[in-house]
């Protein structure tokens, strides 16, 4: 059996400057925070990133004294390491906003059931979803619609898949073979982003023996997975 | 005496039924929730990923692992279910909600509705408030009925849409409208409220056509 454990370290050397990266967490909530702290600390550049979100941006007090981190893929958009988010959400973030209005990160929004989808159709070897969300919005005209559809009278947006070359995920309990557990509200897009993604990296809250993860249990099976980091609690 | 927001909220609950599946939009909305009436068992959908969602955990109580659409650690009732993305909007876009509620900025008398971006000024993204609005079985706008005075009822709406011919009704502090073939129907006003008030903060023409009620206040605490 293949040594899927590297370090966080590792991982970030391997995600290059000017990857496109698949970032799972909702707000933050089951982000990969050492990776995202390695992909800081070695000033990974240039990212194009797919997440829901922009994760939580720091707080500073009046004095501009950093008084709150960043959360999630918002350790990443306050390092600069993004020229390009794809997201449903961006509010609660104000660094993206202040990216995107000074050119410094281009910014492509979707919505939220569209983007879980292209994801899922990027891994799951279709060439397109079809969706009645966004008729009649800007997003008929988005980077992402490939064409407006109209099927027994209903119209429809047809869109493009996702897949990316770096899939970067968090698991709770992740055995060594690389089968996923994913407690909670963590699932969120990274059992579809798991699928859609060159090279799967997972940080694990527990790392078990194989055997020790009931099959019943596993929600991204092993063979998606290529590398564990071992994050702990963080 | 209830705020105006406690007003809104509470008319809102009326329409749950039992069995409901129901996402409220972060803000107002929420607050639905507090007003369940008696008797009805509803079920709270949060697009993160989870079906029978509880309020907001108390500090000493909190899964680090649960949280709701804006990232805040919330409690589940017994018997909850958890699941991704994809299996979460297949339920909302798959008409497997029941009810939606949320804001707007505006919304117009065929039933568009823009509630997700300012151009030049405030661009949020729109989550999942647009798969939420097409996929919903019935779509309620609960907001305040103007902007400090400022129409968000109009006959056309002229900020970016969120969906079109999606909302089904608008509960605002001074009554309840339902999108009709007609337009802006007018079902029921606010106690002390006249046609002629209601009329006056909607930018577009208020329909008569049947009966209307009294809205229901909230029972004085």
């Amino acid at each position: 059996m293949k040594d899927k454990i590297i370090t966080a370290e590792q991982a970030a050397e391997m995600i290059k400057d000017g990857s496109s990266v698949m970032v799972g967490g909702f707000m933050a909530n089951g982000t990969a925070e050492s990776i995202m702290d390695a992909l800081v600390a070695r000033g990974a550049k240039d990212l194009t990133c797919y997440c829901n979100d922009g994760g939580f941006g720091p707080q500073f007090d009046e004095n501009g004294n950093e008084t709150v981190a960043p959360r999630g893929i918002g350790k990443l958009i306050k390092n600069h390491s993004l020229k390009k988010l794809v997201a449903t959400h961006i509010g609660l973030n104000k660094q993206v906003a202040e990216q995107m209005n000074n050119g410094s990160m281009e910014v492509e929004l979707v919505p939220q059931g569209s983007m879980a989808e292209m994801i899922r159709a990027g891994g799951a070897g279709l060439g397109a979803i079809v969706t009645p969300t966004g008729v009649g919005t800007d997003i008929a005209n988005g980077e992402f619609t490939l064409q407006e559809i109209t099927i027994d009278g209903k119209e429809y947006l047809m869109m493009a898949p996702l897949h990316a070359e770096f899939a970067v995920l968090r698991g709770n309990i992740v055995d060594k073979k690389g089968n996923v557990f994913f407690k909670g509200t963590t699932k969120n897009f990274q059992t579809v982003m798991a699928t859609a993604a060159d090279t799967v990296i997972v940080e694990a809250e527990k790392v078990v023996e194989v055997g020790e993860l009931d099959p019943d249990y596993v929600m991204t099976p092993y063979i998606f997975v290529d590398y564990i980091v071992v994050g702990g609690d963080k | 005496m209830a705020s105006v927001k406690e007003i809104i909220a509470y008319r809102v609950a009326q329409e749950l039924k039992d069995g409901y599946v129901v996402n409220l939009g972060i803000g107002l909305p929420t607050l639905v929730a507090n007003y369940v009436p008696e008797g009805i068992d509803i079920s709270l959908q949060s697009e993160n990923g989870i079906i029978g969602m509880a309020g907001v955990s108390a500090p000493d109580h909190i899964d680090p692992n649960v949280v709701n659409s804006g990232g805040v650690n919330v409690d589940i009732y017994e018997g909850a279910a958890f699941f991704d993305s994809a299996t979460s909007f297949g339920i909302i876009r798959g008409g497997h909600v029941d009810m939606t509620v949320l804001g707007a900025l505006q919304v117009d008398q065929v039933g568009n509705i823009a509630s997700h971006i300012i151009p030049g000024k405030m661009a949020p993204g729109m989550g999942g408030a647009m798969d939420l609005v097409v996929g919903a079985k019935k779509v309620v706008v609960a907001m305040q009925h103007t902007n400090k005075g400022a129409h968000k009822l109009f006959e056309e709406i002229s900020l970016p849409a969120t969906a079109l011919r999606a909302v089904d009704m608008i509960v605002t502090e001074l009554g309840v409208l339902e999108i009709t073939e007609k337009g802006f129907t007018l079902r029921e006003l606010a106690p002390g409220v006249t046609i002629e008030d209601i009329q006056a903060a909607t930018g577009a023409p208020i329909v008569i056509d049947g009966e209307i009620k009294e809205m229901v206040m909230p029972p004085e605490a």
